[in-house]
């Protein structure tokens, strides 16, 4: 039940997009059409999920204050937490990596599909932000850590495909010229904010 | 100190027609969440700036040591170095604010201008253009933050930088404070604003 709760809060009521606005670079760049905003919905989605376990026993079992007790006791006094930007950055970036050769030796179809995505996915503000929110929130297990990867990404994956199929409808619409395109493109966004806000105070 | 015109032109260009927020499109992720009052919203412009420009001098000494291949591994530690250091002088000296930009001060490692221009200008550019250029693109997105900020804080909460502005007798006389424009979504249709009057000015570069 926890898990479910914290599944479904953290596709609608903390949506990556809509509450943080995390990943809104690539958001925004790669939503003109249906097919290509899914295929990197799905990347972003995957990689969250590989890297919120690992860094999360990365920040439990080196670089919380005293995490590092486990290895030898006179070793709990040492706080390592100033280094979490750049080892939860070296993580993913090498993970994305490493994604990206087994995609592309085991799947080549969805590699072929994705390809120019995944490397992109390093500096995905979404991906980071998913990393440091764990911190923040002290997850109590890696399970949690786990489902709340997956949910952030479903949670992005359905904002980026939401705004991809307004963006491919709205195309021929008469909007004013200053408007067009990235103008209307933010206030859309706003306004589906402002629906996923209905979602708020949803608890199971 | 004079600034040639190339140089000129690189500074002042990032501040209004080659706007990173607003033209490029860059940096929009930490942009909105930060904005919903002025003060955060400048501790972020400082931060971003201080960053943007020294890391921008740094990978262009680099430049010509870098391998190509390994150029973003590279880009990320340089960066998340510079991150660090921000973080704990922040933490150190304003520590209220440090816990109101929360993660987004982290966030500033993966912020889509910091890659941009480094990818774009630091490479391959002589570190004095580089800084001015970090410096420039600095300015112009600390200039949309605080536009932002300015009227998310003005209509949300009837402050600036916390000191009330809208007087007691305008409440007195019916009016309220907007409290949609505290919540996430609004930063989003400010900035959508905010295009829709830059590009009213700047015909060209409307879309067809």
């Amino acid at each position: 039940m926890e898990y479910l709760n914290l599944f479904v809060r953290s596709i609608f009521i903390d949506n990556m997009v809509f509450a943080y606005f995390l990943g809104m670079c690539s958001y925004l760049a790669v939503s003109k059409n249906v097919k290509t905003a899914m295929g990197l919905g799905l990347a972003v989605t995957f990689v969250l999920t590989v890297t919120l376990p690992v860094n999360y026993l990365l920040e439990t079992k080196i670089l919380r204050a005293g995490a590092l007790s486990w290895l030898s006791p006179s070793l709990a006094e040492v706080d390592l937490s100033f280094l979490s930007f750049i080892m939860f950055i070296a993580v993913i970036a090498a993970i994305v990596q490493i994604v990206e050769m087994v995609v592309e030796k085991f799947t080549p179809a969805l590699y072929a599909s994705l390809g120019i995505f995944l490397p992109l996915i390093a500096v995905n503000c979404a991906i980071l932000g998913g990393s440091l929110f764990m911190q923040q929130r002290n997850f109590l297990n890696i399970g949690e850590a786990t489902v709340y990867g997956l949910g952030s990404g479903i949670g992005w994956l359905l904002a980026i495909i939401g705004i991809a199929a307004i963006r491919e409808k709205i195309t021929y619409s008469d909007i004013p010229k200053p408007l067009k395109g990235l103008g209307i493109t933010f206030i859309i966004t706003g306004l589906m904010g402002i629906a996923f806000m209905s979602f708020l105070g949803i608890k199971l | 100190m004079s600034l040639s015109e190339k140089n000129k032109e690189i500074f002042l260009g990032p501040l209004s027609k080659n706007n990173p927020v607003i033209v490029q499109v860059l940096g929009i992720c930490s942009a909105l969440a930060v904005t919903a009052q002025m003060e955060p919203a400048l501790v972020m412009s400082l931060s971003l700036t201080a960053v943007l420009a020294f890391a921008n001098v740094i990978i262009s000494l680099l430049r010509n040591t870098i391998p190509n291949r390994i150029r973003i591994i590279v880009q990320l530690v340089v960066v998340a170095a510079l991150v660090i250091i921000v973080d704990q002088i922040l933490k150190a000296f304003a520590y209220e604010v440090s816990k109101q930009l929360s993660v987004f001060v982290g966030l500033i490692i993966t912020n889509c201008i910091l890659m941009g221009r480094l990818e774009a200008f630091a490479l391959g550019n002589k570190p004095w253009p580089a800084f001015l250029d970090g410096l420039g693109n600095g300015l112009g997105y600390s200039i949309i933050l605080l536009i932002i900020a300015f009227f998310r804080e003005l209509l949300g909460s009837g402050t600036l930088f916390g000191y009330q502005v809208i007087p007691q007798f305008v409440y007195d006389l019916g009016y309220q404070n907007n409290g949609l424009m505290i919540l996430p979504p609004m930063a989003l249709v400010v900035v959508g604003c905010i295009i829709w009057v830059h590009r009213a000015k700047n015909p060209e570069m409307q879309d067809k």
